[in-house]
């Protein structure tokens, strides 16, 4: 029956298409003002981009290649200037690493209760109270970090410092958990029923059902929350600035301080250093090394997901 | 009361979506290792029917269920049943084709002994190319167990999903409208593998179309408002009806 009313509603749709258009300007002003806003945004990432790379280029003239990556110090702001980018990278990675090991566990779960368990009164209720986490500003959620999980992980572990990886981390893990929940809640929601009762018809119970037919077809949608997820982690600035330190040790400790990239580029930026010189470089260099992260992270991602729709999916 | 030729037995089995009653009471014996047709026009619960016989229909959060059915002698309803076990012993392949889209065939194929935990490696070669024999789909696909299911033809597909079924070695499989997605060739192919079937299973098959009933079924049943009306010998239930609303809807006088 419902193939009825979409083969229906297709026919309705075909009809009307070869209806002739509304001739004269008024269409044509809206057309050209639709990809003027598709235009702009393209420009706006080519000049973005510009930027980055004109200065990141001068720094590199300044500064050699081994200097920044075959360094595992970073100090570009002292007299003694260290140009090694690891530290930067290990602490945005730490924090990242610790939030997603939060996040994506919850978030799956709390997605799947969401769209397998939960009747629609508790899912209208759920959902957007969980949205809600998302929409915390995050210099709130970086005193939370430091004021009130700190403390509470030095109560446990007496070897956390004051300034830590963990507890930036693991908030970042709560404020991204919503992202994958709601992302993948979609995902799994949208699975067809004839796959689950396919399933069930086969004497498979609910938890088998869930894992092995429901999750595997959602797995795009999944993997699309969980890279989103990831890439506001390592983009994240303001817990990490707060709560992370200003320490950029080369250290896989999250018990120690740190320093993330996202988190130098605000210090430096924020300070009087003056434009042109090699400590305002410095923070176009790490930008771009961010960017390189983040997108080898999102066409790795895209990767996955060609090759796993071609098998199917 | 439950007698060997027949597999199944329903009685008042009235069955509801919220407050709309779907069902009025069917009683009915279905005979085993035979192919029994439903018959009926739209809404008239013929597929809410099979749905009870495999409690499928309580998995809608709105539906409600009465009255009894037996399988053998068991009630399937009864507090000592596991619905997850019991469809186990009673299949069922639906309207549209679904095979698992993550899935290979050959996966397709084990997918209801991987859920239930109860695949044997040393057999797993074996299930598959007998169940897709039994399907009469094993020469078309045999060399391309590991390619995805979703990318077989609609025909095939649902000889996929009949093969699935087989593979967890029902006794009783239901069919809901299996062809009505599919063009007559592959109609043809479905309705020439129930002829083979029957001799093991016993097959319950809904379907639209009156000419497939008299090809499929040795009796048929005819459902009208969520009543039985008529239920006899296919041959005879075509031609010498004994209701007059049975001969209506044969006659297409409506539905």
């Amino acid at each position: 029956m419902l193939d009825a009313t979409a083969s229906a509603l297709r026919t309705v749709g075909t009809e009307s298409e070869p209806a002739p258009r509304a001739a004269g300007g008024g269409e044509k002003l809206i057309e050209t003002l639709l990809l003027l806003c598709a235009v702009l945004s393209i420009i706006t990432t080519i000049g973005v981009l510009a930027v980055l790379l004109f200065e990141t280029v001068s720094f590199f003239t300044k500064v050699s290649f081994s200097q920044f990556f075959a360094d595992a110090k970073w100090t570009p702001l002292f007299a003694n200037k260290h140009f090694g980018i690891w530290p930067l990278v290990s602490g945005t990675l730490l924090t990242s690493v610790i939030a997603i090991s939060v996040a994506l566990p919850l978030g799956l779960m709390a997605a799947i209760y969401l769209s397998e368990f939960a009747g629609p009164r508790t899912r209208a209720f759920v959902k957007p109270t969980l949205e809600l986490l998302a929409g915390v500003p995050t210099i709130v959620y970086g005193y939370f970090a430091l004021v009130f999980l700190t403390p509470i992980l030095q109560a446990f572990m007496p070897q956390v410092e004051a300034f830590n990886a963990l507890s930036p981390g693991l908030i970042m893990g709560i404020m991204i958990m919503p992202m994958i929940s709601s992302l993948s809640e979609d995902a799994l929601h949208a699975v067809p029923n004839e796959l689950r009762e396919g399933a069930y018809g086969l004497g498979a119970s609910k938890l088998s059902t869930i894992f092995r037919v429901v999750v595997p077809a959602a797995k795009s949608g999944v993997v699309a929350a969980v890279t989103l997820a990831v890439s506001r982690a390592i983009g994240e600035t303001m817990i990490v600035t707060i709560a992370g330190g200003a320490q950029p040790n080369f250290t896989f400790d999250p018990r120690g301080a740190v320093e993330t990239m996202t988190a130098f580029i605000i210090s430096v930026s924020k300070g009087d250093t003056p434009t042109g010189t090699i400590e305002y470089q410095t923070i176009f260099a790490v930008g771009s090394m961010l960017f390189l992260m983040t997108f080898t992270m999102n066409f790795i991602t895209q990767r996955l997901l060609r090759s796993s729709r071609g098998k199917g999916l | 009361m439950a007698d060997s030729a027949h597999k199944i037995h329903a009685r008042q089995v009235k069955a509801w979506f919220a407050d709309k009653q779907i069902l009025q009471g069917v009683d009915m014996a279905i005979p085993k290792n035979q192919v029994t047709a439903i018959i009926g026009p739209s809404g008239c619960g013929k597929s809410t029917f099979i749905r009870c016989i495999n409690r499928m229909h309580e998995l809608v959060d709105v539906a409600r269920f009465e009255g009894e059915i037996l399988l053998d002698e068991q009630d399937v309803y009864g507090s000592d049943v596991d619905p997850v076990l019991l469809r186990r012993r009673v299949g069922m392949v639906f309207q549209k084709p679904n095979p698992f889209p993550t899935m290979s065939i050959r996966d397709n194929v084990l997918a209801g002994l991987k859920m239930t935990g109860r695949l044997k490696k040393s057999e797993a070669d074996a299930i598959v190319e007998r169940s897709l024999g039994k399907a009469a789909l094993w020469g078309e696909v045999k060399d391309r167990l590991k390619e995805p299911g979703g990318g077989l033809s609609g025909g095939q597909q649902q000889r996929l999903c009949i093969a699935r079924s087989l593979a967890v070695d029902p006794e009783v499989l239901l069919m809901d409208e299996p062809c009505s997605a599919l063009d007559p060739i592959a109609t043809a192919r479905i309705e020439d593998l129930l002829s083979d079937l029957r001799q093991n299973y016993t097959i319950v098959i809904v379907t639209h179309n009156m000419q497939q009933a008299t090809r499929v079924s040795d009796k048929t049943a005819f459902f009208l408002h969520g009543e039985l009306i008529e239920f006899g010998e296919t041959d005879s239930l075509f031609t010498h009806p004994a209701d007059s609303r049975t001969e209506d809807y044969i006659t297409g006088k409506f539905g």
